[in-house]
């Protein structure tokens, strides 16, 4: 696997873009050979993309690459990956955050920026909720992700959506570790699932949800995380590392960037080191700091931007 | 399938040719996906037994839904092709001059390898410019094929790549076109050649096929690809790089091979023939208010 060049899924994607001009071939294989990614030098920042080291600067790219091939099959391996579970777990997620909740009512809306959000799984959930339990109508999100292609794929399922066109949803491309266009102390909601694992600079990107959200306002993250019981630790290792990049290849024709997937879950901090690092952003974390879903498979860990002291 | 001999007392009195025909499995150790070995060569990635059994299973049934998924035939005949059958090929090689150079030179044919203009500038009775005409018939180019990933053994990989590379020249030398007919007779035509099991199994694209289609197949392609993969010396052991000069009849005779009926001449005429039979039937319609 360290061997494997990643830019392939990059380079493939752009092939696809021309492979229109050549006739279907039954049976036969072709791919553009990729280049090999560059080493690391010894004086560049290094940081890790699955098990691999590489330079700072190339992660971002080679993400890129890895979700732009991933994009528009991305909620069907979702499905096969997790048995469905994710489903439920983002239920779960919206739930527990309850958005949109007011003393008011009609409520007040809330301002949520959803980070990572592209394909626009959470940010429905999240205005679904508001609207038909919390009686929010006011309630606004701003999908955000780095990569065009997956919010093209939000922006086509939100035609679904009877929010499509109105003033309650936009999509944002932007680096959640730069978030230039947001102002600070401005969101009441900052949610980011399944994301931050992919972020170079996990700090970087907390810090600025803590510059960006108003104080009392909430930080939620769900994440994949460190599983508590040693035996299905064992199972869920296996499945992870055997049938995960199995089934990519023969769903998504891309072994590789399911190959990173299952690398970068398993480098993420744990429940303790991921809550302690959102305390250090400067977050407050109420009790333990984090929920375990299915056996600590994934948990939600929240964090509120404290109010100043005057 | 690794045959894992604990003993080298036993191993040393096995026969030696089981011995060459499972060479690598005898040193390969079993492990779990959760400590793969180092690969083997670049872009390797090593399989666990139950993995290659799933990645066989999954390739064969997701590629019967979608033929277009040609990564997923490649992986097929990488998944299918131990314990025995590319080692079997690989000995075909090592048994023969020609292929024995091969396994020394390591040629690969590729786009960036030929040079297509050349090839179209020799005489029309070459292998070369057999080619190049099939590529332009066709409306396909000299594509970069997909790297082997799953074969364990670094001879046997490249054993693996020179097949798949080989491919457009054996539909040149047949002439078989590249719709799902022409290229089940000429995988029907590979497996009987080669023994690999992807070629058999490819041969299952015949339940995709119209029922002309599969009778074109019973009656003429089958007992051709049959008769001529079996009677035919190994297609592998050519050196297509030396070929392209040579006059294309006289390397099928060498290697007994006979070329098949046109089929996209065939196909045109039935087409043709169904046209005049639905407007003969238009008119007849025609004839009645």
């Amino acid at each position: 696997m360290p061997s494997r060049s990643a830019l392939r899924p990059l380079l493939r994607f752009v092939k696809l873009q021309l492979a229109s001009s050549q006739p279907q071939r039954y049976f036969s294989s072709t791919v553009l050979k990729a280049e090999s990614p560059s080493q690391p030098t010894n004086h560049e920042r290094t940081t890790h993309f699955g098990f691999e080291t590489v330079a700072e600067a190339e992660k971002e790219a080679r993400v890129a690459g890895v979700f732009s091939n991933v994009a528009s099959s991305y909620d069907t391996m979702n499905d096969f990956m997790s048995l469905g579970i994710h489903r439920l777990w983002k239920d779960h997620f919206v739930r527990s955050i309850n958005p949109g909740i007011s003393s008011t009512s009609p409520s007040t809306g809330w301002k949520m920026l959803d980070i990572a959000g592209g394909t626009g799984d959470i940010a429905f959930r999240l205005l679904d909720h508001c609207t038909n339990i919390n009686n929010s109508p006011q309630s606004t999100i701003t999908i955000s992700d780095i990569n065009p292609s997956m919010l093209a794929e939000g922006q086509k399922r939100s035609l679904q959506t009877s929010y499509a066109n109105s003033p309650r949803l936009d999509f944002l491309v932007a680096n959640a570790e730069h978030l230039d266009t947001v102002p600070s102390n401005s969101v009441d909601l900052y949610t980011v699932a399944f994301g931050i694992r992919n972020f170079t600079n996990k700090e970087q990107a907390l810090r600025e949800a803590y510059r960006v959200l108003k104080p009392g306002g909430l930080f939620a993250c769900l994440e994949f995380s460190g599983v508590t019981n040693p035996l299905l630790d064992a199972m869920y290792k296996r499945w992870s590392f055997g049938v995960i990049p199995l089934i990519g290849q023969l769903v998504a024709a891309d072994r590789a960037s399911y190959q990173y997937l299952v690398e970068s879950i398993e480098k993420f901090p744990k429940q303790q080191q991921f809550r302690d690092m959102i305390r250090d952003a400067g977050f407050m974390v109420p009790g333990k700091g984090w929920e375990d879903l299915t056996g600590g498979i994934a948990a939600i860990h929240k964090g509120i931007k404290p109010v100043e002291k005057s | 399938m690794a045959v894992f001999l604990r003993q080298h007392s036993v191993r040393a009195a096995l026969p030696r040719e089981l011995l060459t025909t499972c060479t690598l499995s005898l040193n390969s150790r079993r492990f779990s996906v959760l400590n793969r070995p180092a690969p083997n060569y670049p872009g390797h990635v090593p399989l666990t037994r139950i993995e290659k059994a799933g990645l066989a299973i999954g390739s064969a049934v997701m590629s019967l839904l979608n033929p277009y998924r040609g990564d997923l035939i490649a992986s097929l005949g990488e998944a299918t092709a131990t314990p025995y059958f590319i080692y079997r090929l690989r000995d075909a090689m090592l048994s023969d001059p020609t292929g024995r150079r091969i396994l020394r030179d390591r040629p690969r044919l590729s786009s960036k390898t030929l040079s297509i203009d050349y090839l179209r500038s020799l005489p029309d009775n070459t292998v070369g410019w057999a080619y190049a005409d099939w590529l332009d018939r066709e409306g396909v180019s000299a594509d970069t094929r997909s790297e082997v990933q799953y074969i364990d053994d670094e001879e046997c990989a490249y054993v693996m790549q020179r097949y798949r590379e080989c491919h457009d020249f054996f539909h040149a030398l047949t002439g078989l076109p590249i719709v799902v007919e022409g290229e089940v007779a000429l995988k029907a035509f590979e497996f009987a050649n080669t023994l690999l099991p992807m070629t058999g199994l490819s041969v299952f694209a015949l339940t995709r096929m119209k029922p002309a289609e599969r009778k074109r197949f019973f009656t003429i392609y089958g007992p051709w690809a049959v008769k001529n993969g079996l009677g035919s010396k190994e297609v592998i052991n050519v050196y297509w790089e030396e070929q392209f000069e040579r006059d294309a009849g006289e390397l099928r005779t060498e290697l007994g091979i006979e070329k098949p009926v046109d089929l996209r001449d065939i196909r045109k005429k039935e087409r043709a023939r169904r046209k005049v039979e639905r407007d003969a039937k238009k008119n007849a319609h025609n004839g009645y208010p």
